[in-house]
């Protein structure tokens, strides 16, 4: 008897969940990065200052034109070198796994951002001037006039690139599995190469990404209801 | 920084060949993926229902899964699959099934397919239907009427974002180094493993990329300039796809 053909899908069912949980992680913190790059990103290429702005261009339009897989590999290799200078330079053991898990997010989340700069940029311009002049006419200061003008205004313009974005971003942690970091994917390939049944692993991949990406598209849409609250409501979804 | 085996024929030779196979990888899936994106639109507009809602499912599978599990699905799983089957091995299109470059330029075309498709929905469904009325009127045959009013008004609604799709192709094109297809990518990574060099090799084919991606945005923009009826667009690169709102409009 083939001991290994023996193993199915329910023995991998607890690190396949592991995984999962790990991709999600992985995904939810890149975002959260990727967000606050990319309102740095939009600021800064909306700056009046010339080399700001041009330092903001140059990396959205340099990132988004070089094939993801590649970026992340490339930044992977450098990230990861430059994490185990630090933590050598502060005396610390070299870490393996923890800074599998930070040079992941750090790689996704800097080509998030710059994705997420266009998406902000965009829409932070779409705010009709009036609103922001009405802000200052009023004494607020900058950060209340971000806070209660810009964000509330801006968010459903930038919500349908956000989405898409996430939903992007989802299925590139996949790419991760290529540099060897054990998420969902990379367990994955683990399972079908240890079971060969690889059309049943592959397929189970395909089912869990779906279910992320379509929860996360109910969600989305549910968010977006909630911001355009209050507006005339141009055309059906 | 050290480009000194860039002289080395060999790997002259590798980077070559990726750089034709990158090429290659890239024309197949664009006519075979837009072909498959017109059946795809039109299947979901006038198919019988059953044809329709394969292709939404479709559709809303293959832009659901990251493109890399897709290609592993088809690489490992349907192909370990085909290769169990009795007689295969023996038959015509066996050179065909066991070959790397198939299983990219199958995943990629499907993929293409459903994107595109879902646009070109978007824009075959906003095309007035007073216009193809007209085209009736003047005796055109319902074929006539879809390829030369119908198809090509669709065509200009989303040109800009069809465009986009094609340099989005163009970067997923590396992907398929995980399966041992010989592109760029792969090109680099036998380049870093026999010269142990980490990113002089990846550094050199980031820019080819860019290169490319350039290029082809500008020859997509020319693409867009002669097409009947265009304005051309003003982007530079595209945004990521778009994947709620498929067409403006």
């Amino acid at each position: 008897m083939n001991h290994v053909s023996q193993e199915g899908l329910l023995d991998w069912a607890g690190p396949i969940l592991q995984g999962s949980l790990t991709t999600l992680e992985i995904a939810v913190l890149a975002y959260a990065i990727g967000l606050v790059l990319g309102l740095i990103g939009a600021s800064a290429r909306l700056s009046p200052w010339a080399p700001l702005r041009g330092l903001a261009t140059a990396y959205s339009t340099a990132v988004r034109a070089v094939p993801e897989l590649l970026l992340i590999i490339l930044l992977y290799y450098a990230g990861s070198q430059a994490l185990t200078a630090v933590t050598n330079a502060l005396g610390l053991p070299g870490q393996i796994a923890i800074n599998g898990f930070v040079t992941a997010v750090g790689v996704l989340a800097f080509v998030q951002g710059a994705y997420m700069t266009e998406v902000m940029r965009g829409a932070i311009q779409a705010i009709p001037r009036g609103q922001l002049e009405a802000a200052d006419a009023f004494g607020f200061s900058a950060w209340d006039r971000f806070r209660r003008i810009v964000v509330p205004a801006m968010l459903p313009n930038a919500l349908p690139g956000m989405s898409n974005l996430w939903l992007i971003l989802i299925k590139d942690t996949a790419l991760i599995s290529v540099i060897g970091f054990s998420e969902l994917f990379f367990t994955i390939q683990q399972a079908a190469a240890s079971t060969r049944a690889h059309f049943l692993f592959y397929a189970a991949a395909g089912v869990i990404y779906l279910a992320m990406t379509l929860s996360s598209t109910a969600l989305f849409t549910r968010l977006e209801r909630h911001v355009r609250r209050g507006q005339p409501t141009g055309e059906e979804a | 920084m050290d480009f000194s085996w860039l002289q080395d024929p060999f790997y002259q030779e590798y980077l070559i060949e990726g750089f034709i196979n990158t090429l290659w990888l890239l024309a197949v899936s664009a006519v075979g993926g837009l072909a498959l994106a017109v059946a795809v639109a039109m299947a979901r507009l006038r198919g019988p229902r059953p044809l329709a809602m394969l292709a939404k499912g479709f559709t809303v599978v293959m832009r659901g899964t990251p493109l890399l599990v897709q290609l592993f699905f088809f690489y490992y799983g349907v192909g370990r699959l085909l290769e169990g089957i009795p007689g295969v091995q023996d038959s015509v299109i066996w050179p065909l099934l066991r070959d790397p470059f198939f299983y990219g330029a199958l995943t990629f075309t499907l993929s293409v397919g459903a994107y595109s498709g879902e646009v070109l929905r978007g824009a075959l469904a906003s095309v007035p239907a007073g216009e193809r009325e007209a085209g009736r009127a003047f005796g055109l045959t319902p074929f006539q009427v879809f390829a030369r009013l119908w198809l090509p008004r669709a065509v200009q609604l989303c040109l800009p974002t069809l465009t986009g799709e094609m340099i989005l192709l163009l970067k997923s094109v590396p992907l398929v180094s995980t399966i041992a297809l010989m592109d760029l990518l792969q090109a680099a990574n036998i380049i870093r493993d026999e010269t142990f060099l980490v990113y002089e090799p990846l550094m050199l084919i980031a820019g080819i990329y860019l290169a490319m991606t350039v290029v082809l945005t500008l020859v997509l923009r020319q693409v867009e300039r002669h097409f009947p009826g265009m304005q051309p667009t003003r982007r530079r690169f595209p945004l990521r796809r778009v994947e709620s709102a498929p067409c403006k409009h």
